[in-house]
């Protein structure tokens, strides 16, 4: 079947199978790799992709369900080669370890920003209860999180 | 993990859903937001043949009231209905329940209808609806039906719905200021219930106790009868019988029911 998704602000039209995963879709098809398939259970948050803003798992979504609808993914947060606020945040907070989860972490957290600016420590830990970080290196992820709501991401 | 092959269809008013619906019978499913349904499709535990995506039916997506009843568009989501102020004020159970619901990724996907058509007994929501004395709107080829909670979850994940039919909408008695109580028992963040228990109104709903979410009758029949929070709970398992799996063994769960229920009767009183 014939999908038209914006894919980080460029609409495109592809031929995919119906049973195709969103998340196969963008790496595969559009060949933006940064989002990974971890659990692929819906669990881990790795995938995490915002469609219409909002984050979603990927892994949990068809291409076909986003048939006209506009997907974000990490790739196309930078600006003119400039990181966007939450990935700067990551950067030098140091949220990360091996970075696998890494791209789901810094989506959920735009996600997360957009739908409450100025979140608690106890509202991040919570928002991000569907990102898991296998490092467990969650304390500086949450001080990313803030750093960034703090700098108005 | 990659479902079977389906045929994709999409419907965009209900019309043409029940139209649909007619045509495929027992070979096509609904889908909405998927995020029961496409998790069984990956694990091949379900293989429909055609997948009827309701998603697009923009009419099928409100929350209002309705006289002395908040109606619910069986496709609002969970961060929708958990967020929304309407449902916070009129149906605190029900808000705080669709906030529990997964993770922010799977409520933003997530639909209550989605979630009361799946019918899992372990599942937040349908015990919230069965609690809340929930009214069911179902549209089938003969019109609308409304169908009472309690005669809505039928078994393991089995519902009153025909095949022909689609749950529309979600009717609760408005209830701002009533006290309730939801009590949850997990051994992981955002796990399913190992036990689960939701009250308001003087109804008391189990969840994991069985095929399908049950009411603490004996429970709520002492409550009526003026005995005290300590001894109304101690009845709440009566009648059930919660399987065995790798989490409880059923005398653990009927325990849990017991000890959930008095928690959840005090947060109510």
């Amino acid at each position: 079947m014939q999908v038209e998704i914006t894919v980080n602000g460029t609409p495109r039209t592809d031929e995919v199978e119906a049973r195709r995963l969103l998340v196969h879709y963008l790496r595969e098809t559009c060949g933006l790799r940064a989002t990974n398939v971890g659990c692929d259970t819906t669990s881990c948050g790795a995938c995490t992709v915002l469609l219409d803003g909002e984050s979603v798992k990927s892994c949990t979504v068809l291409a076909a369900q986003a048939d006209g609808h506009e997907v974000r993914t990490v790739e196309g947060l930078a600006t003119d080669g400039a990181l966007h606020p939450v990935q700067a945040a990551f950067h030098t907070e140091h949220g990360l370890q091996c970075g696998f989860c890494t791209p789901g972490m810094v989506m959920a957290t735009v996600g997360l920003l957009q739908e409450n600016p100025h979140p608690s420590e106890e509202e991040v830990r919570e928002s991000l209860e569907g990102n898991f970080c296998r490092c467990t290196g969650y304390h500086n992820i949450v001080r990313a999180v803030l750093a960034a709501a703090e700098a108005g991401a | 993990m990659i479902p079977a092959p389906f045929e994709y269809l999409r419907a965009r008013t209900v019309d043409e859903a029940l139209t649909l619906l007619a045509e495929h019978g027992e070979d096509a499913k609904v889908v909405a937001g998927g995020h029961s349904l496409l998790p069984m499709m990956k694990l091949r535990l379900a293989r429909p043949e055609i997948l009827i995506d309701i998603a697009p039916i923009a009419d099928l997506r409100y929350i209002r009231i309705d006289g002395d009843e908040l109606a619910i568009g069986a496709l609002s989501t969970h961060a929708g209905v958990a967020g929304s102020e309407l449902v916070r004020t009129e149906a605190p159970l029900l808000a705080h329940s669709a906030s529990l619901v997964g993770d922010p990724q799977v409520r933003h996907r997530g639909t209550l209808g989605g979630s009361l058509a799946h019918a899992d007994p372990a599942a937040d929501l349908p015990m919230a609806a069965l609690a809340a004395g929930a009214r069911l709107v179902v549209q089938g080829p003969a019109g609308r039906r409304t169908v009472a909670a309690d005669d809505f979850f039928t078994g393991f994940f089995d519902t009153a719905l025909d095949a022909g039919e689609l749950l529309v909408e979600v009717r609760l008695q408005r209830r701002a200021g009533a006290g309730w109580g939801y009590e949850k028992f997990v051994r992981r963040a955002n796990d399913w219930a190992i036990v689960g228990v939701a009250t308001v109104g003087g109804r008391i709903a189990l969840a994991n106790m069985g095929s399908r979410p049950l009411r603490a009758t004996a429970a709520e029949a002492a409550l009526a009868g003026g005995a005290s929070i300590e001894n109304a709970a101690a009845l709440a398992a009566d009648g059930t019988e919660p399987v065995a799996d790798l989490h409880a063994d059923p005398d653990y769960r009927r325990h849990l029911a017991r000890v959930l229920t008095a928690r959840a009767l005090t947060s109510a009183a």
